[in-house]
């Protein structure tokens, strides 16, 4: 267990400095600067623009820029927001509950589904049910997310009028943030009907970054569960007299859900990706939104910073479906 | 009445060249305690026609018969849910692959306590002295220790041990082994060979023994069936059978074990079993009988004294049988 964690830990080097780099390279490579961007239309006088590049130390070498802001992370500093003036982590984690919440959602939905989809796909395989199942995961795996987020705004929030359009809670609540989830605040709260309210503005974000997960997930679960179904244990099961039921959810199952629980942590890197579009489409205050709104600033620090606690994320969901590998195969062991 | 009985079994796969008869006009008849041998090459249907009998048999199958009942119940018309009250309980199978046929996912305990909290209810936990003495009885060492270990952890033989645990937990009436030895070493065929006769006479139980192995026909069955391309074309006693076969296709099987070989090549029988696409017309061995005449090739032959030929051999008069036997 030990060494496994300390393999994990050194695979961290690498990632640091792919992550850095990337995040660092991309930013810049973008044409104009923060000092620009601030500016604006009024412009800035190229003396004064070289001022404020030195000021903010944007004037040296790249090599040298990288090595002083890696320096800097690896003391635990991410920079500061070269707009808001704030800290970059202060300013990420205070957004993160947001889209944790959404993404969460958004994973529970794809999960929920996506699973028993995939299985009735497999058990009822080459009927229409299947074909039913499968053509629609096709359309949902294919469907662009902004476009998917205005159509469904349109049926529900235009048209039927069901939902809110944007937003995370009802202009008529104040809740007090505690966990910045807002469905766990809204309930810790007094205000009646903050909860469904909170509900009710979860309900199209997450359905829209869900989308793509669920359709991936029953797909997989699909194609999982086909290639256990034929195994000899399975036959086994049956040889016991166990119903169908038992068969199919105690003895498939199992052994299908190693495949599909690599596919879920996959998908966690899409979701954080799709985040940045469901957010935006939604006007929810997440990390998403944060990181568009720093890159047209073109808010160095707070792109980097961004870029790394949200790869972090990643590895640390990566390292808990490994974790996970031992808990449902006991081939395994860390 | 007989224990299972068993009358014109066809089972026909639906596949995309057209249908494909895995067992064809199948007739089998059993009484409890006995021990019969289905011996023949690969794809002559031996594992179908059982896996038919236990229902477990993929949905491309259709299975045909006048008659397929066991203790006295039809099998043909009951539906799913009493035929798995059966299955497991009644009638069990252990299979070639002991090393796949156990689940990866579960231990030892789990996956024999499971089959007993399935047909004797209660839970699954409350079998675990039943588990222990199962183990023992199929000779696994020290059997508290290997309740929580998992199927990678066995051996083969351990494993296939492990499933006749599983598959006699019930104390089932009928046992089918379907080449339970194939996927082992030679030294632990022999025990686990042993394992299922001290079994079947110390429950009494019905075995089918699959197999290709002549040797172990000899040694363990009472009766032997013989099928070649789906048919059976000789069903006898053992001794009967090793002494006098009445069909081509038996004398040729015994003809091509090691122990009969005469010269330093041994006596391969020309050919390979009939595919899909390359059925003959007539009696389905006739391209490889070396007693083919003109009716072989132009008529299927019928049954006779237990016999499918035409022309079956003659049958042997002075019967010192006995000592003939040498295996």
């Amino acid at each position: 267990m030990f060494k496994f964690f300390f393999k994990r830990l050194l695979v961290l080097v690498p990632v640091f400095f792919g992550v850095t780099l990337v995040a660092f390279g991309f930013i810049r490579a973008l044409p104009g600067d923060p000092i620009e961007v601030l500016a604006g239309e009024r412009g800035v006088s190229p003396e004064r623009h070289a001022e404020l590049m030195a000021q903010l130390g944007l004037d040296k070498p790249l090599w040298q820029q990288y090595f002083s802001y890696v320096g800097d992370v690896l003391q635990g500093d991410l920079g500061t927001s070269l707009i808001t003036n704030r800290s970059v982590a202060e300013e990420f984690f205070e957004l993160f509950p947001a889209t944790a919440e959404l993404a969460i959602c958004a994973m529970l939905f794809a999960i929920i589904i996506g699973i028993p989809a995939g299985i009735v796909a497999a058990v009822k395989r080459g009927t229409l049910v299947d074909q039913g199942i499968m053509s629609l995961s096709l359309a949902g795996y294919s469907m662009p997310i902004f476009w998917w987020g205005l159509l469904l705004i349109i049926l529900f929030s235009n048209t039927l009028n069901l939902t809110p359009v944007s937003g995370r809670l009802s202009f008529l609540f104040e809740v007090e943030p505690v966990t910045g989830f807002m469905l766990i605040d809204s309930l810790l709260s007094d205000e009646k009907g903050a909860f469904k309210s909170a509900l009710h503005h979860l309900v199209l974000p997450t359905i829209v970054l869900g989308t793509i997960p669920l359709a991936v997930i029953a797909r997989q679960t699909r194609s999982a569960m086909l290639e256990v179904l034929s195994e000899d244990y399975v036959r086994t099961a049956k040889a016991k007299g166990l119903s169908p039921l038992r068969v199919i959810s105690v003895h498939a199952l199992r052994n299908a859900m190693i495949t599909v629980v690599t596919v879920i942590g996959l998908q966690v890197a899409v979701l954080l990706a799709g985040a940045i579009l469901t957010e935006t489409i939604f006007s929810w205050p997440g990390i998403g939104k944060w990181i568009i709104f720093s890159v047209f600033s073109r808010d160095y620090y707070a792109v980097q910073g961004g870029l790394l606690l949200i790869a972090a994320c990643v590895m640390v969901v990566n390292l808990i479906v490994d974790l996970l590998y031992g808990l449902i195969n006991p081939r395994i062991v860390h | 009445m007989a224990l299972l009985e068993i009358t014109n079994l066809t089972v026909e796969f639906a596949t995309a060249h057209g249908s494909l008869r895995a067992v064809d006009q199948v007739s089998l008849s059993l009484d409890a305690g006995d021990i019969v041998a289905i011996v023949g090459e690969s794809g002559s249907g031996k594992s179908v026609a059982m896996l038919a009998l236990m229902g477990l048999l993929p949905w491309t199958a259709t299975i045909t018969a006048d008659r397929m009942s066991f203790d006295g119940k039809d099998l043909l018309t009951m539906n799913p849910k009493q035929r798995r009250a059966i299955i497991g309980k009644d009638i069990s199978m252990i299979f070639q692959e002991p090393m796949t046929s156990l689940n990866p996912c579960f231990n030892v305990e789990y996956q024999i306590s499971e089959v007993l909290a399935q047909h004797f209810g209660g839970k699954r936990r409350s079998y675990k002295p039943r588990v222990i003495e199962l183990l023992k009885k199929v000779g696994i060492p020290a059997p508290e220790t290997r309740l929580k270990a998992y199927p990678h952890q066995l051996s083969g033989g351990m494993s296939q041990r492990v499933m006749i645990a599983m598959m006699i937990a019930c104390e089932p009436k009928l046992l089918i082994a379907d080449e339970p030895t194939t996927a082992l070493d030679v030294t632990i065929q022999a025990q686990i060979l042993e394992l299922l006769v001290e079994l079947q006479k110390a429950n009494g139980m019905a075995l089918v023994l699959i197999t290709h192995d002549m040797a172990v026909v000899a040694e363990t069955a009472d009766r032997v069936v013989v099928q070649y391309a789906g048919q059976q074309v000789e069903q006898r006693s053992v001794i009967e059978l090793f002494n006098n076969p009445r069909h081509p296709y038996t004398e040729a099987l015994l003809s091509a074990l090691p122990e009969y070989a005469k010269e330093k090549t041994l006596n391969a029988i020309p050919g390979v079993v009939p595919g899909q696409l390359d059925r003959p017309v007539g009696c389905l061995f006739n391209p490889r009988c070396e007693y083919a005449q003109d009716l072989c090739r132009q008529q299927p032959p019928q049954k006779s004294e237990g016999v499918l030929c035409h022309y079956p051999l003659p049958l042997k008069v002075a019967s010192n049988s006995h000592s003939e036997v040498t295996l």
